[in-house]
């Protein structure tokens, strides 16, 4: 019978990373009945906050993994770790989050066990002849593909979103199997050092790769998100950016949407002063529903947007959040 | 000292970009050129080639690429952005190469080309963008792997990179040689000027096959390929879209357009509760 392992990526504090759960949840179907869904935990932060969790979102046994001496954040160290469980657990199937650091290690565990790699999936499901086969869209989001996996053993990185997560029905809430194991890692993947390490601070908003609706700012905020972040609290909504309000260092490079920043499918995606150059468009143009304020009736977002208006954003973007604020309240 | 980048050639994405009935990329569209985040990689190889010969030393850059006809240009680009030498991986049987795959022809190609101290390579290709390639290639080379550098030095054998993650922010070092992948962040490549065009020219690119750095070629291309496009479609157009210009009351139609499609929620998010 299938066994599904999915990389339960956490933080620090042990927990887990916010699109773990749609994993589960995707692997619970590719298991299918008799089959079995396991979860990796590589690190020694705390398991338990997660364990009930993933319990109840239908994971039976979590390896929990150790590596030694050996940094599990650095990539190579997790691709052994991940390998090694793979093979331990018979799994055929392996689903991670896809990040940049997973890919590494996917790239890593391919080699290991001969898998085939899918990254950036947005679906995944079996076909008629039981191989796994994901969706993405690729090309800046101008096509959808179904892509199959040849090998006995596939890894498909899903993005943030993809799977609306559930927990498992008619069942009381179960507490996975916890399989501790000690892996010992080679030399080849501890020979680069971490100098230096610093988190991320913990932001209050949402994961902008996985949030439910994105508020993103660009050239025509002249470097004021006030409004756009006055709005993002009001509808939930993480903050993101365009390259160049980035490297203008008017917000943080990690709120960079783009193919070479943080991809984004979010339900909703409003961009302010947002031109939508090709670039930008590579991360986030498999959105939902698009809206886009700029002044420049040219700007090629307005190509994509599902409600444009042309227009100040410093006059649209108070006027709708205070609209939508006497809506909703009343 | 040798620096290796390796490059692509991918399709100009600023042109209309499509897929075949096959579901690979079609790519003798004909405005073909280097991939852009790989100008990065030579960027900072040439950088670096310039500061050990400032120092001292000798160094060279190669850059090495895998692919159709039409691939050499992505390499004779490397040479005019100051890439000492060239090397083209020509061979039918690497056509439909997935990511792992392409890292088994380019780890070939750099073993052939003897020692190298440091081997880069930009962060994505343009084309499938499933940044694979980097760590693969260093798994396959035996090399410590630096990636997703947004800066890069060299000092006494060793080479450090500081790297931004999604949670994170590294400086990560390793001996030589190495494994360094590079992002957009990294520099601001060289416009070559007509000099560096013309002096390109003269530049050797060094052609061979899959025989000559005996490579199975049913372990690489469509052969040896892990996945496979079942399915490949353009996206339909969207419709139904609106476009108005601010009369002053634009802020209020678009609040009651979202809430009507329910596209943000009626009551406030009470926080999501895992």
């Amino acid at each position: 019978m299938a066994t599904v392992l999915v990389l339960l990526d956490h933080a620090d504090t042990g927990a887990l990373r916010g699109s773990v759960l749609e994993l589960a949840t995707a692997a619970r179907e590719l298991a299918g009945p008799g089959g079995a869904v396991h979860g990796v935990w590589v690190g020694d932060e705390p398991l338990d906050p997660a364990l009930p969790v993933l319990g109840r979102h239908g994971v039976s046994v979590v390896h929990a993994v150790t590596t030694g001496d050996a940094d599990p954040l650095l990539t190579p160290v997790l691709a052994e770790a991940v390998a090694d469980v793979v093979r331990a657990a018979g799994a055929t199937v392996l689903l991670a989050l896809s990040t940049f650091e997973n890919k590494e290690a996917a790239a890593r565990v391919a080699l290991a066990t001969g898998a085939g790699v899918v990254t950036d999936a947005a679906a995944v499901e079996r076909d008629a002849a039981g191989r796994v086969v994901a969706a993405k869209t690729v090309l800046a989001g101008t096509w959808t593909t179904r892509c199959a996996v040849l090998t006995e053993v596939a890894v498909v990185l899903l993005k943030a979103g993809a799977v609306v997560s559930s927990h498992v029905e008619d069942e009381a809430p179960l507490a996975p199997e916890v399989r501790p194991r000690s892996v010992a890692v080679t030399d080849r993947a501890t020979r680069v050092r971490v100098v230096e390490r610093t988190a991320q601070a913990p932001s209050d908003r949402p994961d902008l790769s996985s949030a439910d609706v994105v508020v993103v700012g660009g050239r025509g905020t002249g470097g004021d998100f006030g409004p756009l972040e006055a709005l993002a609290d009001e509808v939930g909504a993480a903050v993101g950016a365009t390259r160049v309000a980035t490297d203008e260092g008017w917000i943080g490079h990690e709120a960079q949407i783009g193919q070479t920043g943080v991809t984004v499918s979010p339900r909703l995606y409003l961009g302010f002063g947002v031109s939508g150059a090709v670039h930008h468009r590579g991360g986030m143009q498999a959105s939902g529903t698009v809206v886009a304020v700029n002044e420049d009736p040219e700007a090629p977002i307005f190509e994509i947007a599902d409600y444009g208006v042309v227009g100040d954003l410093f006059q649209v973007v108070p006027q709708l959040t205070e609209e939508l604020r006497r809506l909703r309240r009343g | 000292m040798r620096i290796v980048v390796c490059v692509k050639h991918v399709p100009d994405i600023q042109s209309e970009r499509a897929l075949g009935p096959d579901g690979r990329l079609v790519r003798d569209g004909g405005d073909g050129t280097l991939n852009e985040l790989d100008e990065n990689a030579v960027e900072a190889a040439v950088v670096l080639a310039e500061q050990a010969r400032d120092a001292g030393g000798d160094a060279e850059v190669v850059v090495v690429t895998a692919g159709p006809d039409d691939a050499e240009d992505a390499v004779r680009r490397g040479l005019q952005l100051g890439a000492d030498a060239a090397v083209h991986v020509l061979d039918d049987a690497v056509a439909g190469s997935d990511a792992i795959g392409t890292a088994t022809v380019l780890a070939a190609a750099v073993r052939h080309l003897g020692e190298a101290d440091l081997v880069v390579t930009g962060m994505a290709g343009l084309d499938g963008l499933t940044s694979l390639l980097p760590a693969a290639l260093a798994d396959l080379l035996d090399l410590p792997q630096l990636t997703l550098a947004s800066s890069v030095a060299l000092a006494d054998g060793t080479v450090t990179v500081r790297r931004d993650l999604d949670h994170a922010t590294e400086v990560l070092e390793a001996p030589l040689p190495a494994l360094v992948s590079v992002t957009d962040r990294a520099n601001e490549p060289r416009y070559p000027n007509f000099q560096a065009i013309m002096a390109a020219r003269k530049k050797p690119v060094t052609v061979l096959t899959l025989a000559d750095l005996g490579v199975d070629p049913a372990t690489v291309g469509s052969a040896g390929a892990r996945t496979e496009v079942v399915e490949a479609a353009p996206r339909p157009p969207r419709t139904d879209r609106v476009l108005v210009t601010d009369d002053g009351e634009a802020g209020r139609h678009l609040a009651a357009w979202l809430l009507e499609r329910d596209l943000v929620r009626t009551t406030p998010a009470t926080g999501e509760v895992l």
